[in-house]
């Protein structure tokens, strides 16, 4: 089973301690979401999370072992990234920009096998996007380029996918197919990780919501119980009188 | 066009090129002169003047090449070219104080070992200034400084030069020339940019992995140190190599790598070899005008033809990358 565990951790990205002295622990499968007004820290724990910072005290351990001690290869194998507002450099072709989320799987030298192809197809199709593989990358939406991105990460096959806001910058309708395509990936084994502003998608959707404020844990439970009204007032200074999963927006049909 | 048939393809023009450069011209033999050899003076021509200039031409070039289509994947920057952004000139720097101070005679690679070790100068200050997937205004700017660093200290070595012969002498190397090719001079570069491709060529993935950006790379599994220190390695020894015996050859590692980006679908990785190719093919043919339209006695200098050309090619691109990404 899956296990990812932050132990006692103190970091500090920048002038201030951010984290000081946090533990969380992520088991088995699921639809996590990271919620917390800007500064709370949510990108800096998914950064901690994929091993690309290291904490100044604590460690980050993967079923077991530290994640820093891992080779890189096997780090990536195991851990998938999206970094908030992705982008790429060169134009490149969506279906070749989808395929750099095998490289951890490559051997050295050799081009993508049978599996690895299949694997890119698998991703395009999950994230509806197959249509657009002979597409140069810069000639799509923002909506499309944002799940090209997303398929890229889901490429990689890892059982753990952290994802840093894949929703921001997207309509409502996008939104709700970026998290929906989360959900499916959660359903299937995977641990999904994912840092959200849009609190009623979190609490809809989310198997566990984690609330972050100024580098400490808040709430963390079910959407219902760390949703609370009290958490809602407190750190994100909004109330929602009908509750966050009544009324709000459906998906009417799929997404384009 | 698959990488694999485009480098086939550029091989094969690198081949025709290289032929017709070795037998064109006034003094020269045919290719019979190559497989029986004697000793009449078109074939001592052919095997001790034209061989090795074309043989440098094609070392020289293919360092260019090789290390603009890095350098460009390296900072996700279409305009990061050995010339521009300082290497060529650090690399030049180190040829200087080498000829200045008359190391040479001390023990024969000195010349190229000072050459890349100005390059490899040029891109740390690079680096240092510039930093990773820093805008192309920053870079250029980074490259202005290094440049300016480099000539700095490079006039002044001019300035206090003992005579004027050895003014000239400085002063004509720099303009860039395969004029005083001999097998010498292969011997030395030919395992230092060699070894630079070798450095160069593997680091296709990594350099992949980076158009999606540094933290992505990272999550890919890709070792970013590594790969910097790769990139400095590589491009000092393909660029510093070639500086050294040759003189500062402008421009080949911005066009050569531009030109080409569409046919290997934009990728950075696969376009680090067919640079190196078409680096080679673009050097042949340069030199070789510069043979064809030389007049008695007042040579053309190669590195003064590819900046001639290079200039307005490096303005054009100026404007067109500001228009595409402001």
């Amino acid at each position: 089973m899956t296990r990812l565990v932050l132990d006692a951790i103190s970091y500090q990205p920048g002038r201030e301690a951010l984290f000081d002295d946090v533990s969380l622990s992520f088991e088995g499968h699921g639809l996590v979401a990271l919620v917390g007004p800007n500064g709370a820290g949510k990108s800096s724990l998914l950064r901690l999370l994929a091993g690309l910072v290291e904490p100044a005290h604590g460690r980050v351990a993967h079923d077991g072992h530290a994640l820093a001690d891992l080779a890189d290869r096997d780090r990536a194998q195991a851990v998938a990234y999206l970094p908030p507002d992705g982008r790429a450099a060169w134009p490149i072709e969506v279906r070749r920009l989808v395929a750099l989320g095998r490289i951890p799987h490559l051997k050295p030298l050799r081009s993508l096998t049978d599996a690895d192809r299949a694997a890119v197809d698998e991703a395009l199709a999950k994230t509806e996007v197959a249509h657009l593989a002979d597409r140069r990358f810069d000639t799509l939406s923002s909506g499309e380029q944002a799940r090209v991105l997303l398929a890229r990460t889901l490429c990689v096959g890892a059982g753990i996918i952290l994802l840093d806001e894949p929703t921001a910058a997207l309509d409502v309708r996008h939104q709700l197919g970026v998290l929906d395509i989360l959900a499916a990936e959660a359903a299937q084994g995977a641990l999904v990780i994912v840092s959200l502003h849009a609190l009623e998608l979190a609490a809809r959707r989310a198997d566990r919501v984690v609330v972050l404020d100024h580098g400490r844990v808040r709430a963390d439970g079910t959407p219902d119980s760390a949703l609370r009204p009290e958490v809602l007032s407190g750190i994100f200074g909004v109330h929602a009188p009908d509750g966050l999963e009544v009324g709000g927006l459906r998906l009417a049909g799929p997404a384009s | 066009m698959t990488p694999l048939r485009l480098n086939l393809l550029l091989a094969v023009i690198l081949t025709l090129v290289s032929a017709i450069a070795l037998f064109a011209g006034s003094g020269g033999a045919g290719p019979a002169a190559l497989i029986a050899p004697d000793d009449e003076l078109g074939s001592l021509v052919l095997r001790e003047l034209r061989l090795p200039r074309v043989l440098l031409g094609i070392l020289v070039g293919a360092g260019l090449g090789a290390a603009g289509a890095a350098l460009q994947g390296f900072f996700r920057n279409p305009l990061a070219d050995p010339g521009i952004v300082g290497v060529s000139a650090s690399a030049g720097l180190g040829a200087v104080i080498c000829l200045y101070f008359g190391l040479s005679s001390l023990f024969a690679l000195a010349l190229p070992v000072a050459g890349v070790i100005g390059a490899a100068f040029g891109v740390l200050a690079l680096f240092a200034i510039a930093g990773r997937g820093a805008s192309a205004t920053t870079l250029i700017l980074a490259g202005v400084a290094v440049n300016a660093t480099a000539g700095a200290v490079t006039a002044l070595l001019m300035n206090l030069a003992p005579n004027p012969w050895a003014l000239a002498e400085i002063a004509y190397w720099l303009m860039g020339s395969l004029g005083d090719a001999s097998w010498t001079e292969v011997g030395f570069a030919a395992p230092v940019i060699l070894t630079g491709l070798i450095v160069l060529v593997p680091l296709a993935r990594g350099l992949d992995a980076l158009g999606l950006g540094e933290e992505t790379a990272r999550s890919l599994g890709i070792g970013l140190g590594r790969l910097k220190l790769a990139v400095v390695l590589g491009t000092a020894l393909a660029v510093g190599g070639g500086v050294a015996v040759a003189g500062a050859i402008g421009f080949v590692g911005l066009v050569v790598p531009h030109v080409l980006r569409p046919l290997v679908a934009w990728r950075a990785g696969a376009l680090i070899l067919p640079s190196a190719l078409g680096g080679a093919v673009l050097i042949i043919l340069a030199d070789l005008a510069t043979r064809l339209l030389s007049g008695p006695g007042i040579p053309l200098y190669l590195g003064v033809l590819t900046a001639l050309i290079g200039a307005p090619f490096f303005l054009w691109l100026v404007r067109h990358t500001q228009r595409r990404a402001p």
